[in-house]
């Protein structure tokens, strides 16, 4: 087994698990924002590393330079970035929102409200 | 040719070194309960991942990230914390085992999956046997512009990137009705 070939995907696998960990198990709403940037970032570096050749270069044309990284994942996951940064930004102003409507931001206390409520 | 084996295999050191820092960095954002010192964590992850991605030739997307992912993301954050508050109350009642559960036999039903991949950097990966060598023999001349990861994206692949745009405009708009609503309705 190729160790150092596929540490890459390994520590890929590990955030991306420790991200998706955060999102399914802390209550906290702005925590879980957090995980899911980490999951985003893993999957980006995934990406990233398929891309890359041993010895190539930044694909930017250049004279006497003949091995360049492939660069259609980097055009992938530059739009995967921006939108990102979009979906966060949207999910924070939700918690803005759930925060003025609720009074917290901790999931168990929201449910707590709405079960009172009911 | 000594002096290209020895740059490769720092290449490498480099590369496992930022990825430790990442998964270290995770494990910090896990375990705090500050939630400012979670943002502050998830700034500094953003811009080691920059790095990383600077050491596997993505110098667009590095920056970008280091904009975006480290710089506007935290900014948000930041003012959401200002907005709502800056702690986590963790209860041990909350801690349950399925969560974890479900999460190590993901990761591991994925790292089985990892075992047949190409080798990283492998020239004859087969990301690399397709288009892509298309783009570089023929992209810089063909649309003028001597980076071809902004030829791709402005160029060949043009309406994507509009398409992108839509959506980022849509974001702003929810961003603005969530949040200028409320403002409305207090002063009301």
């Amino acid at each position: 087994m190729d160790v150092p070939g596929l540490f890459n995907y390994w520590i890929v696998i590990v955030l991306m698990m420790t991200g998706f960990y955060v999102v399914i198990s802390r209550g906290n709403l702005i925590k879980k924002i957090v995980g899911l940037n980490i999951f985003q970032t893993s999957v980006f570096i995934l990406y990233i590393s398929m891309g890359k050749i041993i010895g190539g270069t930044a694909p930017i044309v250049a004279p006497g330079v003949t091995v360049y990284s492939n660069p259609l994942p980097h055009v992938l996951i530059l739009t995967a970035i921006v939108v990102g940064v979009a979906t966060t930004a949207l999910g924070l102003a939700l918690i803005v929102r759930i925060k003025e409507a609720f009074g917290t931001v901790e999931e168990s206390e929201i449910l707590q409200q709405r079960d009172d409520d009911a | 040719m000594a002096r290209q084996e020895g740059g490769r295999v720092i290449e490498i050191v480099v590369d496992i070194v930022l990825l430790s820092f990442l998964a270290v960095m995770a494990v910090g954002i896990l375990r705090l309960h500050n939630l400012f010192a979670v943002v502050m964590l998830s700034g500094i992850y953003s811009l080691i991942s920059a790095s990383l991605f600077v050491t596997m030739d993505a110098v667009d997307v590095a920056f970008t990230e280091a904009a975006v992912g480290g710089g506007i993301s935290t900014v948000l954050m930041l003012g959401t914390l200002a907005l709502t508050t800056d702690r986590e109350n963790l209860r041990v009642a909350d801690l349950q085992i399925l969560p974890l559960i479900v999460v190590l036999i993901t990761g591991a039903a994925l790292i089985y999956g990892t075992l047949d991949m190409p080798s990283y950097g492998d020239p004859q990966a087969p990301v690399h046997q397709h288009v892509a060598d298309r783009y570089i023999a023929e992209g810089p001349t063909a649309t003028g512009v001597p980076n071809i990861v902004t030829a791709v994206l402005a160029s060949y692949r043009g309406y994507d990137t509009m398409g992108e745009l839509t959506v980022i405009f849509t974001a702003g708009i929810g961003v603005m009705l969530l949040l200028g609503a409320g403002t409305r309705r207090r002063k009301g």
